[in-house]
């Protein structure tokens, strides 16, 4: 179990240097210009060294801040983050826990983040961190609402929180597919809302660079900052993950309908493949909107989840329900 | 906990935070104090003078041929323009006579820079509402300009070419050709721009009905340049007392009247392309002759006071010269357009939020340097 776990470590570690040189080279290309090129090749090494760098620089601790909570803030970032890619199945026969409330189970555990943003925040003995944090509170507590709806209208159909069902179930066909129009909605709300859970743009409010310098994390520096960062890429790599799974029919590969020939060379695929392919896929749309979206205001994120998302999700979820009653799904 | 002591908090528990003299979004050493009540902001008083140099003093000590050229660091943005208002303000004293080809050189250079200083903004005022790549999108044709600027000036920011009596130099050779170029790679942009920011539907929101100002407010509030145009006050130094070339070209003012951000932004995107239209009508009939009048080694103006005004890419600059007859100014006063503009900043951001401020701030097209002097 605990080298499963060391196993976990690194592989996450690992994927974030791979997320962070993906995010500078999407941001590149799309502002015209040509990202990490340097270090290493084609400047592949960039974030290792920049790693190195953040390891060796002097962790500040404000003097007025109130330490404990400061230094345990980033922690609590990082187990939160962590913790939620136990349940998922990366391949076939290759899952860590099929835990039997895996829905339940990652959006209780994701929902966690706000506490280690809001002690972030509370303790720098800030102003901007403050704010920060205030907003991202707000925020994380608003947006939790339409993900849960989004995710139960898959529950509904597959009748099963444990993610290894849910993947099975798609054997046919993604449940995007599958599910009518309703899986399309639930499939957009839940890329907004939880890109606006993971707070990156156009809903990094919390962070907010041009109005509160860096929010909650104005006051770290060097490790601790690294594991902010550390944190933003594995939730990003987590959210993807669980669209893919409940949408994209996670490790499963594509098959349409009858093609007996084109399903049969689809299968030669590896899961792991398919799986990784349909997350990156999740990451690639998640900064794409990134980079060219500008940030909304406060209020306006707020009035977007409780005007907008929030009636369209619980809709949603009637037609949805309606549909898995009535067996119109495919 | 600390956190909430008498130190953070008034004693009327409203909540001050210093914006600046460092913070991403104040476009250099701008100091805002902010009183707020949650995200509404209250109260907003901005603290000037981080990057006062004297330039008025300094002018005093320096020639009529140097002083000029202090200017340049004033509106970094419009060193053109800045320079310009200082050559018209001596040749009124000298009672100089341009030469023709210098009228035209200059107004195409006014306008290139009012192009180049117009997209500066309009990427800063992506990355400040959260939009990063606009920036990039907009040194892009920016870069293009410098080209044209380094080549025939030999700087790309601080072009110091006017002098009294016309420019430096002639034009480089490539001018011409470039500047077409240019101009023609510009107006294919001018769509991708639209797509990027203006027809964003976030972008409209943040911007529309927040800092508004009435066109009574703009006026009494001193506001010159497209922020005055968008609230409606007709205000273009270049239509109502044309200088240089602008008597020989067509152009249109640009109003707007709905007075705030978006208004703002549409007037400065509309001004681009009029800029562009400005420098097509003129480019192919630069007249031939001398680039610049004979005047005196060494320059000494009538006893007695001068004044000239011209556009720049953020409104008004009025240039005010006491002369003793001496060889410099007696006395050298500037009228800055940011230095007006920044002063309505209080009255539009009252119960905006913190969003909403840097939005304003971003619409005014600050210049810090030009406000303090």
């Amino acid at each position: 179990m605990v080298i499963v776990g060391l196993c976990l470590l690194g592989f996450l570690v690992v994927l974030s240097f791979i997320l962070g040189y993906m995010e500078r080279k999407v941001a590149a290309f799309m502002q015209i210009r040509l990202g990490p090129n340097r270090v290493g090749p084609k400047g592949t090494l960039q974030i290792i060294a920049d790693t190195i760098k953040l390891l060796f620089k002097e962790g500040l601790t404000p003097k007025a801040s109130d330490k404990f909570l400061f230094n345990l803030a980033p922690f609590i970032m990082v187990i939160t983050s962590m913790l939620v890619v136990a349940p998922l199945a990366f391949a076939k026969n290759f899952q860590i826990w099929d835990i039997n409330i895996g829905v339940l189970y990652v959006s209780a555990i994701s929902s966690m983040a706000v506490i280690g943003i809001l002690m972030a925040g509370w303790s720098s003995y800030n102003k901007y961190s403050l704010l920060g944090a205030m907003r991202s509170g707000a925020q994380i507590v608003s947006y939790e609402l339409s993900i849960g709806l989004s995710l139960i209208t898959i529950v509904i159909l597959t009748g099963s929180l444990k993610l290894s069902d849910i993947v099975m179930s798609q054997a046919g066909g993604w449940w995007i597919f599958k599910g009518h129009i309703p899986a399309i909605i639930a499939f957009v709300i839940f890329i907004v809302a939880s890109t606006a859970e993971i707070n990156r743009a156009p809903f990094d409010l919390a962070e907010a660079e041009s109005e509160l310098t860096a929010g909650f994390h104005t006051e770290y520096s060097g490790m601790k900052f690294a594991m902010f960062l550390l944190s933003e890429y594995i939730n990003l790599f987590v959210v993807s993950a669980v669209a893919a799974t409940l949408f994209l029919g996670g490790w499963m590969p594509l098959h349409i309908g009858s093609l007996h020939g084109f399903n049969h060379v689809m299968d030669y695929i590896p899961s792991s493949v398919w799986f990784f392919g349909k997350t990156f896929f999740v990451i690639f749309v998640i900064m794409w909107f990134r980079w060219t979206f500008p940030r909304l205001r406060v209020d306006q994120l707020l009035n977007l989840e409780w005007k907008y998302l929030l009636p369209i999700s619980m809709f949603n979820l009637l037609l949805m329900t309606a549909i898995a009653i009535l067996g119109w799904h495919f | 906990m600390s956190l909430l002591g008498e130190d953070v908090m008034t004693e009327d528990g409203e909540f001050v935070i210093n914006m600046g003299p460092q913070h991403p979004s104040t476009h250099g050493v701008l100091h805002l104090k902010v009183w707020l009540d949650g995200e509404i902001i209250k109260k907003v008083q901005p603290h000037l003078g981080y990057i006062h140099r004297s330039i008025e003093k300094m002018s005093e000590n320096l020639s009529y041929r140097n002083f000029i050229f202090a200017t340049s660091r004033m509106d970094y943005l419009s060193a053109h323009m800045n320079n310009e208002a200082c050559a018209l303000t001596v040749e009124k004293g000298l009672a100089v006579e341009v030469p023709a080809r210098a009228k035209v050189i200059r107004t195409l250079m006014a306008e290139l820079t009012r192009l180049s200083s117009h997209q500066l903004w309009w990427g800063c005022t992506g990355l400040d509402l959260g939009a990063v790549t606009p920036f990039f999108y907009a040194f892009r044709e920016r870069e293009a300009i410098n080209g044209i600027m380094e080549e025939t000036c030999g700087a790309r920011l601080t072009q110091n070419y006017m002098v009294p009596g016309g420019v430096m130099f002639d034009l480089h050779p490539n001018f011409q050709a470039r500047t077409k170029e240019v101009i023609k790679q510009i107006k294919d942009k001018f769509d991708e721009y639209d797509q990027l920011l203006t027809g964003n539907v976030i972008f409209e929101q943040r911007t529309k009905g927040v800092g508004y100002i009435s066109k009574e407010d703009a006026v009494s509030w001193g506001c010159t340049g497209p922020m005055a145009r968008a609230s409606g006050v007709s205000c273009d130094i270049r239509k109502l007392f044309p200088y240089s070339a602008y008597d020989q070209v067509k152009f249109e003012e640009i109003l707007d009247t709905g007075g705030d951000c978006y208004a703002r932004y549409m007037v400065r995107m509309a001004e681009m392309k009029q800029s562009v239209s400005i420098i097509e009508q003129l480019i192919d009939t630069i007249p031939e002759g001398e680039f610049q009048a004979k005047t005196k080694a060494v320059i000494k103006l009538p006893k007695g006071e001068f004044y000239q005004r011209v556009e720049t890419a953020r409104g008004e600059l009025g240039v005010y010269i006491v002369s003793d007859g001496a060889a410099s100014p007696y006395r050298v006063k500037y009228r800055s357009p940011n230095f007006s503009n920044l002063s309505a900043l209080p009255h539009m951001s009252k119960g905006a939020k913190i969003g909403d401020l840097v939005a304003i701030m971003a619409t005014i097209d600050l210049v810090i340097p030009d406000v303090d002097r």
